[in-house]
């Protein structure tokens, strides 16, 4: 039985990443992982389960965010990796970078209010259909923390219809309750959007920091459930 | 040869700094000021035969790297 391995996670660093320890100590921390960090110049994932693409600044957030980290030599094996099934996820600068890559649809621009919110959200799970909501319940409310300039979520009208049509949108702002409201959205991004995912669903990006919430010790640890339930989608997986 | 593309947000597409550039604009007096883009320019120097092949190249970089299409549009030109 291969139900006791370890995880394995590879957390991508491009230059300019800040939240990349962050994630290796919370998959290490929730699930047990065997994480290990990537630099962004390699072209070998280490045959990892899961891809973390980690919050930052990636190259300044020079001409957009994300744009340049695109072309990272990495960034072949996590296209690769992805598109042959393997569980991306994408935080924050790392959901710029995927959305900049074509892995997920849409782009993120600046926040409508002009300003780098830094604060806690509360986003609801509106697709259990992801590695990463499949043990979360659709409408759960999540608290989780923000830290971002450009989370402005944005797609055309026909690829919007899409999204909503394959149930690709996995998490929207909202108020502690569950309701969206435009106050509860910090950035202004289209229909409330916090995260997407991809056609495949193996791929998921989200502006809200899951790593920064993952321990009682740091006041709230609901961002270990979106970890939690990528183990234990893993773990169906192999049993299965 | 020298290329100009320039990168300006969609129209439809909120752009919050040029939201605000026109509104500071108003404020200062100019009159009708109406929808402002605040975009990026980038000069470029390449190798091309011709104008026409300088601006090819303009825009074939626009279209892989410097303009998302999602959210931008963009226009190329020579400079000489």
């Amino acid at each position: 039985m291969s139900g006791a391995a370890r995880p394995r996670v590879s957390v991508v660093v491009f230059p300019g990443s800040n939240c990349d320890h962050d994630a290796v100590h919370a998959v290490e921390a929730t699930i047990d992982a065997d994480a290990r960090l990537v630099w962004h110049a390699g072209t070998d994932l280490g045959r990892p389960d899961l891809v973390v693409l980690p919050g930052g600044f990636s190259y300044g957030d020079y001409l957009r965010c994300g744009a340049l980290a695109r072309f990272s030599p990495v960034m072949d094996a996590v296209r690769e990796f992805a598109e042959k099934g393997g569980a991306v996820l994408g935080i924050c600068n790392g959901f710029q970078v995927l959305c900049e890559a074509g892995l997920l649809p849409g782009a993120l621009l600046l926040n409508s209010g002009q300003r780098f919110r830094c604060e806690d959200v509360f986003v609801r799970v509106e697709s259990t259909r992801t590695p990463f909501t499949s043990f979360l319940g659709k409408g759960d409310v999540l608290r989780l923390p923000i830290a971002h300039g450009d989370g402005n979520w944005r797609a055309e009208a026909a690829a919007f219809e899409e999204v909503k049509a394959n149930d690709q949108v996995v998490f929207r702002y909202c108020d502690v309750r569950g309701d969206s409201t435009p106050e509860a959205n910090p950035n202004g991004s289209l229909d409330d959007v916090a995260g997407v995912c991809n056609r495949g669903r193996n791929v998921v990006g989200l502006m809200p920091h899951p790593e920064r919430a993952s321990e009682a010790l740091l006041g709230n640890d609901a961002g270990a459930r979106i970890f939690r339930s990528f183990a234990a989608t893993l773990l169906g997986l192999k049993s299965a | 040869m020298k290329v100009q593309v320039t990168v300006v947000p969609k129209s439809g597409v909120l752009d919050p700094q040029g939201k605000a550039i026109a509104g500071a604009l108003t404020r200062l007096g100019f009159p009708g000021v109406g929808d402002v883009r605040a975009g990026k320019v980038f000069r470029v120097d390449v190798e091309a035969k011709d104008a026409e092949e300088a601006k090819a190249l303009a825009g074939q970089m626009a279209e892989k790297l410097l303009c998302n299409p999602v959210i931008e549009e963009f226009e190329a030109e020579v400079l000489g």
